[in-house]
């Protein structure tokens, strides 16, 4: 087994050494939004997200998740389709919260990276519709799509107590019902002071957390072994910059679609979805 | 392989005649994409020669015109090769107010090495109807297959309806019971429906599911019919259930069946 | 369904809303007997609504449908992961939401009873969630519970200690179950039961509709000024 890495802490203790004072090149502080992502990534966010499994539930019953291996499959099949629609759609929504949030519109103009986004055509509730009509149409099965917005409005009322912003408000006034869950994540980062970059992190992650936990509850297996796993997928290549909401990623996966709707048929069932 | 690049762009419309049926307009096919009328409003494709290759580049235009009806079929699956890089196919289409489009071709192979590119564009009219099965097979028998990455987009009435990706071949998703698990052919047909009427009485459309396959209601005025399967035969098996599922549902409406019954299928 | 209505948000002092009544205690004792049982006795003077989280599926939910004892529109079920402790205490999101649904489906309510699965000894419910709660034992379970305390047995509001009819077979001695719960209660009251035999559950109802009563006085909107 591996031990702790030695060369790790060294980089990381660079970084973390630096004066506060230093920022990046967006003249940000390098910490800026880290701390809104930790809250929201957190399995503790009191958001509802710990009833849903994201078809894991379904999975260990049938048996098509039965160890750490076909976990592993089933968390990168997952990352890699509905995890990276979810980062484009929170990343999405959470620039063009940004772009709603600036007072000045010439801010938009052309150079800043908020006007290529579609969010200054519209009114920002006109604007929020059309993102949950892009979300809705990645999401054949109606109870994913149930699943999603019932987490996406739990969400909201979560969010909106804890960072309120007028983006939440006219995102929650624009979808009664409750946005997708990756769009309510994104406005509810841009709340928190997080970058698009960073609410498409938090969505590709809460994407396969979930299913993670549910099946270390389910099956028992050892934790360690499902957080390395976790450790290991990568995140960073489902996170894109997103300028055409209707040419973001649409990745399917039919499994999953299966899996829902036969999880809500299901007699037995301790999640969600 | 020293074939040369093939481009190829065929065409395809349709119009009114004097007595108000369905006239093929435009049939223009460019090798390897060729059509063949079958019958009245009905079009066969016919791949003369291979392919697609790697490197090819294929585009089909089909545009239904106002009140007129379209069937598209082919004559044999397509098999995807390898070659001189990517392949590529891509699919426009316009379905016009009143205009019925199915289109039911054979599966698509993907062979060995092949490293193919689909794109569909659906553009549909408010109240166009639309039968659109689209097949993937992973390799020929006992083949593993090369790399695909398709989407299909379709719009109502200039709203999303369905916007879909696959990606076969790529080792994050092949094999993950999240994506396809054990199967080898990945399948959809989507049908478009009555749009839900507003209001208290309105039956919510209710999924159905079945060993492998999914009616799935979507969120606009259409029903995705999604299959997992191990071999072609068992996937048009599962579609076609699904397919006729749907026609049960959409009960009386003339638009949602008559026009779009599923093609008669090749299988038993 | 939409509860995103401001007037719930920000209001968690309970001003215009029903009072929440978290029912909680181990698996067995007999949460899901005494909601029926409360709203046989108090269906017929209170708006009521209840919200059940099923450890299982919609057992709970079901199983009060069918008695019959409330409008089965008005009974919610909430799905739990596998930890009904999580639901009513640490992340309580997907239980506000469905009492703020019952509430804008039915409202205005005067009650809404939120029962939880059965769980283990130490499950209380966030006061995010329930205004008051009753934590249910049953004399089966042993007469040294209350003794053991812990913090559904010492902080509920009231303590319900169930199935007294077979304290005789069980070995169970209701004296010692009640000084021992006084003991570690710093007064709050317990009430003994067996809701096989008083379908009503009456003390309990009479307790319940009390708290009820003295909730409206403290939070109608007249009172807001």
């Amino acid at each position: 087994m591996d031990g702790p890495a030695t060369g790790a802490p060294a980089v990381n203790g660079a970084t973390l050494g630096l004066p506060p004072t230093q920022t990046a090149a967006s003249g940000m502080p390098l910490t800026h939004g880290l701390a809104g992502l930790l809250l929201l990534a957190d399995s503790r966010l009191p958001a509802g997200g710990h009833a849903h499994s994201g078809g894991a539930e379904e999975a260990c019953r049938t048996g098509a998740i039965s160890g750490p291996e076909d976990l592993a499959r089933f968390l990168r099949g997952r990352l890699a389709t509905a995890g990276r629609v979810a980062a484009a759609l929170a990343w999405s929504a959470c620039e063009a919260a940004q772009a709603f949030s600036r007072p000045d519109k010439e801010s938009r103009e052309p150079g800043s990276p908020a006007s290529s986004g579609q969010a200054r055509v519209a009114d920002p509730e006109t604007a929020w519709r059309l993102l949950d009509a892009e979300a809705d149409a990645r999401i054949a099965s109606p109870a994913q799509r149930l699943a999603g917005r019932t987490q996406g409005r739990l969400l909201i009322r979560t969010a909106r107590r804890i960072w309120p912003s007028t983006a939440l408000e006219t995102l929650a006034r624009a979808v009664p019902d409750g946005a997708h869950h990756p769009i309510a994540l994104g406005v509810a980062a841009q709340a928190a002071g997080c970058t698009p970059d960073q609410a498409a992190m938090a969505a590709a992650y809460t994407s396969v957390t979930g299913a993670a936990t549910a099946a270390v509850r389910l099956l028992g297996l050892d934790p360690v072994t499902v957080h390395r796993l976790l450790a290991e997928l990568p995140y960073d290549s489902v996170i894109a910059e997103q300028h055409d909401w209707s040419a973001l990623p649409a990745h399917a996966a039919p499994a999953l679609d299966l899996l829902a709707e036969q999880h809500l048929r299901t007699e037995v069932r301790l999640f969600v979805s | 392989m020293t074939k040369a690049l093939v481009r190829a762009r065929a065409i395809l419309r349709t119009g009114l005649d004097d007595r108000g049926l369905t006239r093929i307009e435009t049939i223009r096919s460019d090798p390897p994409l060729t059509l063949r009328q079958t019958a009245p409003g009905e079009v066969h494709l016919v791949s003369t020669g291979a392919g697609p290759l790697g490197g090819d580049h294929l585009r089909l235009d089909v545009e239904v015109a106002e009140g007129t009806s379209l069937t598209v079929r082919s004559i044999a699956s397509t098999l995807v090769l390898p070659g001189a890089g990517r392949s590529l196919m891509e699919i426009h289409v316009y379905v016009a107010s009143g205009a019925t489009l199915v289109f039911a071709p054979e599966p698509t192979v993907l062979a060995a090495g092949c490293d193919h590119r689909m794109t569909t564009a659906v553009t549909l009219a408010a109240d166009a109807s639309l039968f659109w099965r689209e097949e993937i097979v992973f390799g020929r028998h006992g083949e593993r297959p090369g790399r695909c990455h398709s989407r299909f987009d379709a719009t109502a009435g200039g709203r999303p309806l369905l916007r879909q990706e696959f990606v076969v071949g790529d080792p994050e998703a092949d094999g993950s019971p999240a994506v396809f698990g054990t199967a080898r052919c990945v399948g959809s047909t989507l049908i478009t429906t009555e749009t839900p009427a507003e209001g208290p009485k309105s039956e919510p459309r209710e999924a159905e599911v079945a060993e492998g396959v999914a009616v799935l209601p979507l969120a606009g005025p259409g029903t995705l019919v999604s299959a997992l399967a191990a071999d072609a035969v068992e996937l048009r098996k599962r579609l076609s259930w699904g397919e006729s599922r749907v026609s049960v549902q959409a009960g009386s409406p003339a638009r949602a069946t008559v026009g779009l019954r599923p093609p008669a299928s090749r299988f038993p | 369904m939409s509860a995103n209505h401001d007037d719930h948000h920000d209001a968690p002092d309970g001003h215009g809303r029903a009072l929440r009544l978290g029912i909680g205690g181990p698996v067995g004792s007999g949460k899901t007997a005494l909601t029926a049982a409360l709203c046989r006795s108090l269906g017929p003077s209170l708006r009521l609504g209840v919200v059940t989280n099923d450890i299982y599926t919609t057992e709970d939910a079901d199983f009060l449908r069918r008695a019959g004892v409330i409008d089965p529109d008005r009974i919610m079920a909430v799905q739990t992961g596998c930890c009904p402790h999580t639901a009513i205490r640490d992340d309580i999101a997907a239980n506000v939401d469905a009492v703020e649904t019952l509430e804008e489906r039915f409202g205005p309510l005067d009650l809404v009873i939120v029962e939880s699965g059965g769980d283990n000894l130490t499950a209380t419910f966030s006061r995010g969630l329930a205004d008051r709660q009753i934590f249910v034992l049953d004399v089966s379970g042993g007469d040294k519970v209350p003794r053991k305390g812990g913090p559904g047995v010492t902080s509920a509001d009231l303590l319900v200690v169930n199935k007294t009819d077979l304290a005789p077979m069980v070995g169970a001695d209701l004296t010692v179950m009640s000084r021992d719960a006084a003991a570690v209660r710093d007064g709050k009251p317990v009430l003994f039961t067996s809701i096989r035999e008083d379908r009503g559950a009456h003390s309990v109802a009479e307790w319940v509709a009390g708290v009820v009563d003295s909730w409206r006085h403290q939070h109608s909107h007249s009172h807001l000024s």
